[in-house]
């Protein structure tokens, strides 16, 4: 049952990735995007990190997603305005090396790393908000800090970049 | 309850789909979005070890992971939004004042 239920969302969101990257319209691939976003809020909660899936579907789904969609709207695109592509062999060769870089990710799941033993099972952590705050704020305190700098620096940089004038 | 190989190979097929559209696509936004899916794809494969670890170090790595994403978009959505007004267009082949 569990198995099915991973498989069901595993196409939606490879299926619904794969159409972001094929639309014309940049509207629908943000929609299709919400939708492989979401799927994987589900995965997350499918493992037990209930906390991490709120904050998928809060931040990516809620917040940046917004943001892409009022950009789309303010720059006001024409459906039209790519038109055929001026570098065909850039497209194949592309394709190959993903292609080539897909088949090197299998291999190495398939292989492993030597010297390491394999992880043994579903473990007892729930990734409840409790657990993962007590991580975030206990063991991981500076790296939390240095993102709060980290948002900072995007707001400042941000305003600094669409100004009119200097 | 699913192996974890499953989840490990579908982060792997997610983020060679971002790759495919960074490389294909010309438009920035839609490249973005690409950098979005690749991103995700990798947060999946971190929570899915740290759930069969038991740790829950890898669950605040995928924290760290969304708040360096949400920088990212609005900069880049803003660098957009600038060359967009300087030319007219975000198709990243009239972008090329930089390259060789």
């Amino acid at each position: 049952m569990t198995l099915a239920i991973f498989v069901v969302l595993a196409a939606v969101s490879v299926i619904s990735a794969l159409l972001v990257i094929s639309q014309k319209n940049s509207v629908i691939s943000a929609l299709y995007l919400i939708v492989t976003l979401g799927s994987q809020a589900v995965l997350y909660f499918m493992l037990g990190a209930t906390f991490l899936g709120v904050l998928q579907i809060i931040v990516y789904a809620g917040a940046i997603m917004v943001l892409f969609l009022f950009v789309i709207m303010l720059l006001n695109l024409k459906r039209d305005e790519f038109g055929p592509d001026r570098r065909k062999g850039q497209r194949v060769v592309a394709l190959l090396l993903t292609i080539f870089l897909a088949v090197e990710i299998l291999a190495a799941l398939k292989i492993g790393f030597p010297g390491h033993t394999a992880l043994a099972g579903p473990s007892t952590v729930t990734g409840a908000p409790s657990e993962v705050a007590r991580s975030l704020f206990v063991d991981y305190l500076y790296p939390f800090e240095i993102v709060s700098i980290l948002l900072l620096v995007a707001i400042v940089g941000v305003i600094v970049l669409v100004r009119k004038r200097i | 309850m699913v192996p974890l190989s499953y989840y490990l190979v579908l982060s792997a097929i997610l983020f060679v789909i971002g790759v495919i559209g960074v490389l294909i696509n010309r438009n920035a936004i839609v490249i973005f979005m690409s950098i979005e899916i690749m991103l995700n794809a990798v947060n999946l494969s971190l929570i899915a070890f740290s759930q069969f670890m038991g740790s829950p170090a890898g669950q605040v790595m995928v924290f760290l992971v969304m708040a360096v994403a949400a920088a990212e978009a609005v900069v880049g959505l803003a660098i957009i939004v600038v060359i967009h007004r300087s030319r007219e267009s975000i198709n990243v082949d009239d972008v090329n004042l930089m390259k060789w």
